[in-house]
């Protein structure tokens, strides 16, 4: 079968490539964080700005979203499909603004320095709250496996669209510019 | 479509799903339950101690203070720290006894415990936990974790295993010759005059990027006075009643030293103390002028992490620090999300010394 895609906007898919790294990056820092006792400090350097970034990219990203809105869903995802794709890609920017907005008010809780590099510091969001910042450390933590679990939801159906369906899905947000309106796999 | 190559393909799909999740699981730890992570570190003191909820996991038993650093500017040349200019900043700090019992009886052998809070400009902050001890007897998060499992007492003598005890001293000699070096050192009768060191090597730079080892340490104004025999029957929290008694009397200051490190002082080993030689600048006067009850303070709420340090104070290479700031972490999610207990030491106790 021939299929026709429109690619993502080429701003749009340096967005998602890049933030796909950074959050990856971020469970992985998170969840070695926890458990590690000789790079906890280095790992938790990381964590902080990184997230901030994340949560600044989040935003750009859903300006972006409106400015240059995604190409039509290939006809080969069923109306079922569609919604649960729309409803997880909701959920994931959701985990992309509320987690690290979470980790910034857990910390600001527990009156630790938000520090992003050298003397450079994030105010504190929220009041010095021992109540507060466990119910925020606790959801920081239940969201994020949400988030990974999300994570994996995405890459799995993206796996099987590419290698089992071989539908071409991936090459709406391949990195590359793929030529032609006809782009797709024959 | 070919059915076999479609199912080949659907398990390449589950192969790669199952390497990631895998990858993430051995990043958590949870494929080597037997590695030393936070969490079983904070459960070692939960198997000696008991969880004692709403309580630090170690230095339990403790007090709020409050006052200020005066800083003189000296310490300068060393570190771009805000908190070394000459000036001052608002201190929150925290007397305790080390152990995970927060109504253990006091004794003036027990290890004493400072933690404190420098509240510097634009959200900074420096925290240091610091003891009473010179130098640590562990070099290792491994070797302190071995330790406190041997510690827990036997319940038909209320001491710990002598023989677990001798088997970790002949697994770690520099224990054994820590230990020894403290042998017969005078303890002071207080809180109050008590000389509180740093624990391990941190590095300073300066404004001109110059980068020093260094490490630190609180000498008490208040006259040194040895501890004597313990009375017979004392009051199970004498050391911390007296140290309110004194703060009300008069305010209680120390002066901060800074121990400046030659190139090749062991940086990563808290269990050798540096040179006596090595030069030491006063940095500044810390005065601590008001005691309250863990109730009401708001260093109870504070986790007084080593790593937490303003630009110009860096951590060293030793592999204590990052374990120190991972642990109390771990201690402090456990206990803020705990119902709090009253301390041993009230607000009622506080007030009836005013």
């Amino acid at each position: 079968m021939l299929l026709r895609y429109a690619q993502f906007p080429a701003l749009s898919r340096l967005l998602h490539w890049t933030m796909a790294a950074m959050i990856l990056t971020m469970l992985g820092v998170g969840a070695a964080m926890v458990a590690s006792l000789g790079d906890y400090h280095v790992l938790l350097s990381i964590h902080k700005p990184l997230g901030i970034a994340v949560l600044i990219l989040a935003v750009v990203r859903l300006v972006n979203r409106r400015i240059n809105p995604p190409p039509p869903f290939p006809p080969t995802m069923s109306h079922l499909e569609r919604r649960v794709a729309i409803a997880s890609e909701r959920a994931m920017y959701g985990l992309m603004i509320v987690l690290p907005v979470i980790g910034w008010g857990m910390l600001s809780a527990a009156h630790y320095p938000i520090v992003l590099y050298g003397s450079v510091h994030l105010p504190f969001i929220l009041p010095h709250s021992a109540v507060l910042y466990a119910v925020l450390r606790k959801t920081h933590t239940i969201l994020a496996y949400g988030f990974f679990a999300m994570f994996m939801a995405h890459f799995g159906a993206v796996l099987f669209h590419t290698l089992v369906m071989r539908d071409g899905l991936l090459k709406r947000m391949a990195p590359w510019t793929i030529a032609g309106p006809s782009a797709g796999e024959p | 479509m070919s059915n076999p190559s479609s199912t080949l393909r659907l398990a390449i799909v589950g192969v790669v799903l199952v390497m990631v999740a895998g990858g993430f699981a051995y990043l958590g730890g949870w494929l080597t339950p037997r590695a030393l992570t936070p969490a079983r570190f904070i459960g070692g003191f939960e198997y000696v101690n008991g969880v004692q909820a709403g309580f630090r996991r170690n230095h339990a038993k403790g007090l709020g203070v409050s006052g200020f650093f005066e800083s003189n500017g000296n310490g300068a040349r060393f570190s771009k720290a805000v908190v070394f200019q000459p000036g001052r900043v608002p201190v929150l700090g925290r007397f305790s006894l080390a152990g995970g019992m927060p109504r253990v009886v006091d004794s003036a052998d027990a290890v004493r415990g400072l933690g404190l809070h420098f509240s510097l400009p634009d959200g900074e902050a420096w925290r240091t936990a610091m003891i009473s001890l010179p130098v640590f007897p562990f070099r290792t998060p491994e070797a302190f974790y071995e330790q406190l499992v041997a510690s827990k007492p036997d319940p038909s003598t209320g001491k710990p295993d002598p023989a677990a005890m001798k088997a970790f001293i002949d697994r770690h000699p520099e224990t054994a010759q820590v230990l020894s070096a403290l042998k017969g050192r005078p303890v002071a009768s207080g809180f109050e005059n008590t000389t509180f060191y740093g624990l391990n090597a941190f590095r300073f730079g300066n404004s001109s990027g110059a980068s020093t080892p260094v490490r630190w340490l609180l000498t008490p104004m208040q006259p040194f006075e040895a501890a004597g025999a313990a009375p017979a029957a004392q009051d199970p929290n004498y050391l911390f009643e007296s140290l309110i008694a004194r703060i009300r009397r008069e305010p209680l200051r120390w002066q901060l030293v800074i121990v400046i490190g030659q190139p090749g002082d062991p940086t990563r080993d808290a269990t050798i103390a540096w040179p006596a030689d090595r030069e030491r600048i006063v940095a500044g006067t810390l005065t601590l002028d008001r005691a309250e009850a863990e109730e009401t303070s708001a260093a109870t709420d504070i986790n007084f992490d080593p790593l937490v340090l303003p630009a110009g104070i860096a951590p060293s290479d030793d592999p204590l620090l990052s374990a120190r700031s991972a642990v109390y972490a771990r201690s402090f999610t456990r206990r803020e999300g705990e119902r709090k207990q009253p301390s041993a030491i009230t607000a009622a106790d506080v007030r009836k010394r005013e």
